[in-house]
């Protein structure tokens, strides 16, 4: 500490800025993950800036490529040097958390960004425009659609390769969130990564006006929640007189030595934690697409370019769930005599209606969003475990959705007809019959979402669902069963669907991707089964890595 | 090591199956080559075996596991001691014999790459059956044997009698193979586990009913897979399938599988008096069933079918007759892989030579022109017959001293109807042997006035005949040889002497005297006075007989039509009750689906409201939770 009385005095959330003042020590190797993929997207906004155009995308694509694989070997080298186990600490001025869950993670989201990078940069599914190639995403976002400004974009075969600082910015606030150690640097770390989401919403080359319409929604919405989000903060912060996570579960433990006069008063006042609490909790559920925060996901998942939409469905989730894992795990276990009930009733509300509503959907991106909905139930159920198989069995869980859902969304772009992606489900009559690779594929992944066996989904799922009833949760369990056989119909439905309905005359066709949602997709069907067969790995991984640091 | 045993077939499955039109030319050797890498690693472990004290012989190789969760732990893991070194070297061998044979026999098949790779698939799915060290492994084995042998059966698709024999084989199967699985689940909700180790050691502590009820299932299951009475029906039909797949199938590995299952299960037999009476009347009547059926068929596969199936139920009565008994099942289960494997692959040279005909009344006096084939076909016809000196007399008598030696009358009936089995078999193969080999020839034109030139075979083929004829003349010497055999097997199997009421010279005199009278009773119709080309009507007992003593016509009536009436009902039920249900469960379901979906306005405005009101009632829920 300084001599200087006047930085003495300070206290509260001032001894964060007095410790700045000092130069504190920055841990940069252990930074190393976050450092990379953000300063990689400061790198990537200039060359936006300064190459020129034609240069720009293959630029970008090898610059997001190595950044998201040079972050992700720095993880996985962490996570080997100890950091995820007994050397686990809490970094960067107690903003941060390095631990188990936080590599793990990570790791996942990583991983789920390098892959996107595929589906992102793939030029070969739209027809060629002008003699260029183009992605699927807006010549000129900027411009009205089917304006002038828009033709004459598409006439000069421009493509959009901001979306790539976008996502790198993106992975960044994902890598945040779930290590995320205070309040502040949550809200910072939500911030971050969704606004890019909003933008790349906005972004699709085909059906602009819903994609814009999605981009709208989910902005205000997203505005909307982070305002709640916000609030339950400032709440918590008037009851525990910090930020911090360790001081907040502190004070709600009551151990806290000493406390000041104003803190002791706080501290009987339970209104002011649990309204907090609530709040900051439902900005995460209208994160992960819980019932009832649900309601942007259909419309978003719909109008959002395909591709964007595989990467914010995985990704999202994972480092939604992440966050929210910490909050109640390390914050608030001391109250999981309140949140736990509150918790069961979303699960159970998330896993019906997710279920329920996606039995009469006819569009396959709005079908694949209910079903997120459901799925982010049966993540709850091992949430509200409250035990370290519940850490671990959703860790898993996170694995394996996002690589089955990033595969399912990339298999959605190459089935298309004149009007870009056929997403109506009619389309995919018959298409095991004209395509029965890719629609084999794409029942993979549905088995997968359905949890039959061999499958990484019926792996992750059992998982959730023993550590649920090992936490007394035995209702929600089967509820959850329940739910997933309502599930399973809808899911087998597109099966029968494909491979059992004759061909619509006008059908679709599958366009031949190149090698970039070529290796997406291998990826995931063999991470689903990989997965499904040899789990065991992974399962212990998740276990050993299911330890928070406090 | 152990591992690698089956990863080459399975390779070579991948390979041949996956591969594309482009191995075409190459594939039949490079699945042939993959056998024969089995079938040399499966030396080297030999080696190695032997190399070890007898009670230190048996490897464990642990892969991995599957989900374990609680006390449910499915263990990929292998076992590989001197019951399952006994069939390694059996199915490799052999098997490699069989795949150099096929390349000769499916030369002019264009879809010869498949055959390959279904050939090497069955490989891998026999070497998982008997290595695996628990019951579930053993049954992905199971079930995969199962299904190349459907693939084979029905290789030749075109042809709707092999289509139909194919399904036919495998629905009867899957009788036999819901046993099994029923005999596992009352395994691990008896045991708590499926390993053959901590399940045999314990299975005294079952009570009497549980393990009968587990010995009856394994029995209904090696009935199914080794086509013993009631579960026989499939195996003639099977014959529809290349002749190389009912050598290597259907009569020298696959079949055997149900013996195999019983040898290994010993320790529950043992302990289940019941089952194991059980398991030698079906062998005995297996017995009879097969040989009465082998006398009357004019097909030559057909007629060998019949006897693989009499000798299996030879393997399974001595299973069945407990310590004094495994060590000589194995042993006429070895020998009778080298000679029933030569018969085939010579009915195989023999059809090869005479444009697919199989009717052994349109053969006669192929001597002269197959030369070879006459030779190792004689040499295992000796064998099988049980000439003295040769494979089959060692092993058949083996059993049917411990027939004998089962005691009172129960060893008095089983003596007498091996012996009985012994005579009608000798009858049986001296009438293919004469009908095949000697007296006129009584070829004919085929349909389209092909007239059969026959000549002796390809190099490919003869020569895994001339090697088989050599298990078949020396294999039964060599292990009868100072009790090898039963002293390699002993620490698997247990073994105890068994003592005949009559002298072992006696027992021994017996067998050769019924056998010549086998022998001259076939001569006397068939050797001494031409044939006739045209079956002549026959008795009711031959009539019978050649209708496979009218097991489908049973089938039919009892299983096939009561199916039928109870299938009715049952759709009737269906309908009404449970369709009713669960298309009205549905259809709640899709209206409360419509009526929900109705709230996703797509008004941003009304979201908002939602998230508003869930805002409001986390809040209201959380501080409620307080309150109460």
């Amino acid at each position: 500490m300084s001599a200087d009385p006047s930085i003495q005095a300070a206290s509260g959330v001032h001894t964060l800025w007095t410790h700045a003042a000092e130069a504190p020590s920055i841990e940069f190797l252990q930074l190393s993950p976050a450092l990379i993929v953000l300063g990689a997207a400061v790198v990537a906004v200039l060359v936006e800036a300064f190459a020129p155009r034609s240069a720009r995308y293959a630029l970008q694509v090898g610059l997001s490529a190595l950044a998201l694989a040079g972050a992700l070997a720095a993880v996985i080298g962490l996570a080997a040097g100890g950091w995820a186990t007994e050397k686990a600490a809490v970094i960067g001025i107690g903003s941060l958390a390095l631990d188990g869950p936080a590599l793990f993670l990570q790791g996942v989201i990583l991983a789920v960004g390098l892959v996107s990078v595929g589906t992102f940069a793939e030029r070969r599914l739209e027809p060629v425009a002008h003699g260029a190639r183009v992605d699927s995403f807006a010549a000129q976002p900027a411009a009205v659609p089917g304006g002038p400004g828009e033709r004459e974009a598409i006439k000069a075969g421009w493509t959009t390769t901001e979306i790539f600082p976008l996502l790198l910015f993106a992975v960044g606030g994902m890598l945040l969130f779930p290590a995320a150690n205070d309040l502040l640097t949550l809200f910072i770390a939500l911030e971050v990564f969704s606004l890019p989401l909003y933008l790349l919403c906005a972004l699709s080359r085909r059906r602009r006006l819903l994609s814009q319409e999605a981009a709208v929604k989910y902005f205000l919405l997203g505005a909307f929640s982070s305002a709640f989000l916000i609030f339950g903060i400032a709440l918590l912060y008037g009851y525990a007189g910090t930020v911090s996570y360790a001081g907040i579960a502190a004070v709600v433990d009551g151990s806290v030595e000493n406390p000041s006069p104003a803190l002791a008063a706080a501290m009987g006042n339970d209104a002011l934690l649990l309204v907090g609490a609530a709040l900051v909790l439902m900005g995460l559920l209208f994160k992960v697409g819980a019932v009832p925060f649900h309601m942007w996901t259909p419309d978003v998942y719909q109008g959002a370019p395909t591709p964007v939409t595989g990467f914010m469905a995985a990704a999202t989730k994972v480092a939604a769930f992440g966050a929210l894992l910490r909050l109640l795990y390390v914050v608030l276990p001391g109250l999981s005599w309140d949140w736990r009930p509150v918790l069961w009733g979303v699960a159970i509300l998330s896993m019906v209606v997710g279920a329920i509503v996606a039995i009469t959907q006819t569009d396959v991106k709005r079908l694949l969003a209910y079903s997120s909905i459901a799925h982010a139930g049966f993540i709850l159920a091992g949430v509200v475990a409250v035990n370290p198989q519940g850490i671990s069995s959703v860790l898993f869980y996170l694995l394996a959705y996002s690589f089955v859902t990033l595969g399912a969304f990339a298999v959605v772009t190459l089935v298309r007809d004149a009007g870009g992606e056929a997403t109506h489900l009619s389309k995919w009559a018959g298409l095991g019959r004209r395509s029965p690779l890719v629609a084999a594929v794409f029942a993979i992944f549905l088995l997968a979402f359905a949890g039959i066996p061999l499958t990484s989904g019926f792996v992750g799922k059992f998982a959730v669902f023993k550590a649920a009833a090992e936490g007394g949760a035995g209702v929600l369990v089967v509820v959850g069963v329940l739910s997933s056989a309502v599930a399973a119909f809808f899911y087998l439905r597109v099966i029968v669907l494909m491979f059992f309905s004759e061909p619509a005359a006008e059908g679709p066709t599958v366009a031949i991707p190149s090698v970039l949602t070529k290796a997406t997709i291998g990826i995931a069907v063999a991470a689903t089964l990989l997965l499904g067969v040899l789990p065991q790995y992974f399962l212990d991984l998740a276990t050993q890595a299911g330890v928070f640091v406090r | 090591m152990i591992g690698l045993l089956v990863a080459a077939p399975l390779l070579g499955a991948a390979v041949l199956l996956c591969g594309g039109r482009h191995l075409n030319r190459t594939g039949h050797w490079l699945g042939t080559a993959l056998a024969g890498v089995s079938f040399v690693l499966a030396a080297v472990l030999f080696v190695d075996m032997l190399g070890r004290p007898g009670d230190d012989r048996a490897l464990h190789q642990h892969l991995y596991s599957w989900v374990p969760v609680g006390g449910f732990q499915a263990d990929i893991a292998f076992q590989l001691d001197q019951l399952s070194m006994t069939f390694v070297l059996l199915i490799t061998g052999v098997g490699t014999l069989i795949h150099l044979y096929s390349v000769g026999y499916m030369e002019h098949d264009n879809r010869r790459r498949r055959f390959f790779g279904y050939l090497n698939l069955f490989l891998a799915a026999m070497l998982l059956l008997v290595l695996a060290d628990n019951f579930l492994l053993l049954y992905v084995g199971w079930e995969g044997v199962g299904l190349a042998s459907y693939l084979l059966i029905g290789f030749w698709q075109h042809k709707p009698s092999a289509a139909t024999a194919a399904k036919k084989a495998f629905v009867v199967n899957r009788v036999g193979d819901a046993g099994l699985a029923i005999a596992i689940f009352l395994m691990f909700t008896t045991f708590g586990t499926f390993a053959f180790g901590p399940v045999l050691a314990n299975a005294e502590e079952a009570t009497q009913a549980t393990l009968t009820g587990i010995g009856l299932m394994l029995l209904l299951a090696a009935c199914g897979k080794s086509a013993q009475v009631p579960l026989q029906s499939w195996l003639g039909d099977a014959m529809e399938g290349p002749t190389p797949v009912s050598a290597l199938i259907h009569a020298a590995t696959m079949v055997t599988a149900g013996v195999y299952l019983i040898t290994r299960s010993g320790a529950i037999f043992n302990a289940a008096p019941d089952a194991q009476t059980a398991v030698v009347v079906v062998g005995a009547v297996t017995l009879l069933f097969g040989a009465i059926i082998g006398c009357a068929k004019d097909d030559i596969k057909k007629a060998l079918a019949g006897s693989t199936m009499s000798q299996i139920g030879y393997m399974v009565l001595a299973a069945g007759l407990g310590p004094i008994g495994y060590a000589f099942a194995i042993m006429h289960l070895v020998t009778h892989g080298f000679f029933k494997a030569g018969l085939f692959l010579g009915a195989g040279s023999v059809m090869h030579g005479m444009n697919d005909e199989v009717d052994m009344r349109k053969y006669g006096g192929l001597r002269k022109y197959m030369p070879v084939t006459f030779v190792t076909f004689g040499l295992g016809y000796l064998a099988i017959i049980g000439f003295p000196g040769l494979s089959g007399f060692f092993s058949k008598d083996a059993i049917i001293e411990a027939a004998f030696a089962k005691g009172g009358t129960q060893g008095w009936i089983l003596g007498a109807v091996t012996l009985l089995g012994a005579a009608i078999t000798a009858y049986y193969m001296t009438r293919v042997m004469l009908l095949t080999f000697f007296g006129e020839k009584r070829w004919q034109p085929d349909e389209r006035g092909n007239e059969p030139h026959p000549h002796e075979s390809p190099k490919t083929m003869v020569i895994p005949m001339v090697v088989l004829a050599f298990g078949s003349v020396f294999a039964g010497g060599l292990f009868k040889f100072n009790d090898a055999f039963v002293n390699w097997l002993r620490p698997v199997t247990s073994f105890e002497h068994g003592h005949p009421p009559i002298g072992v010279a006696a027992i021994t005199t017996l067998t050769v005297v019924v056998l010549l009278i086998g022998v001259a009773a076939a001569w006397l119709q068939y050797g001494r006075r031409p044939v006739p080309v045209v079956a002549p009507r026959g008795s009711l007992v031959t009539r019978a007989a050649r209708r496979d003593l009218l097991q489908d016509d049973f089938n039919h009536v009892v299983l096939v039509r009561g199916g039928e009436h109870l299938t009715r009902s049952l759709v009737y039920v269906d309908n009404k009750l449970v369709d009713g249900a669960v298309n009205g469960t549905a259809a709640a379901f899709g209206g409360l689906s419509g009526r929900m979906r109705r709230v996703q306005n797509g008004f941003a405005r009304s979201y908002a409201v939602s998230m508003f009101g869930g805002a409001a009632l986390l809040v209201a829920a959380t501080l409620l939770m307080r309150a109460v």
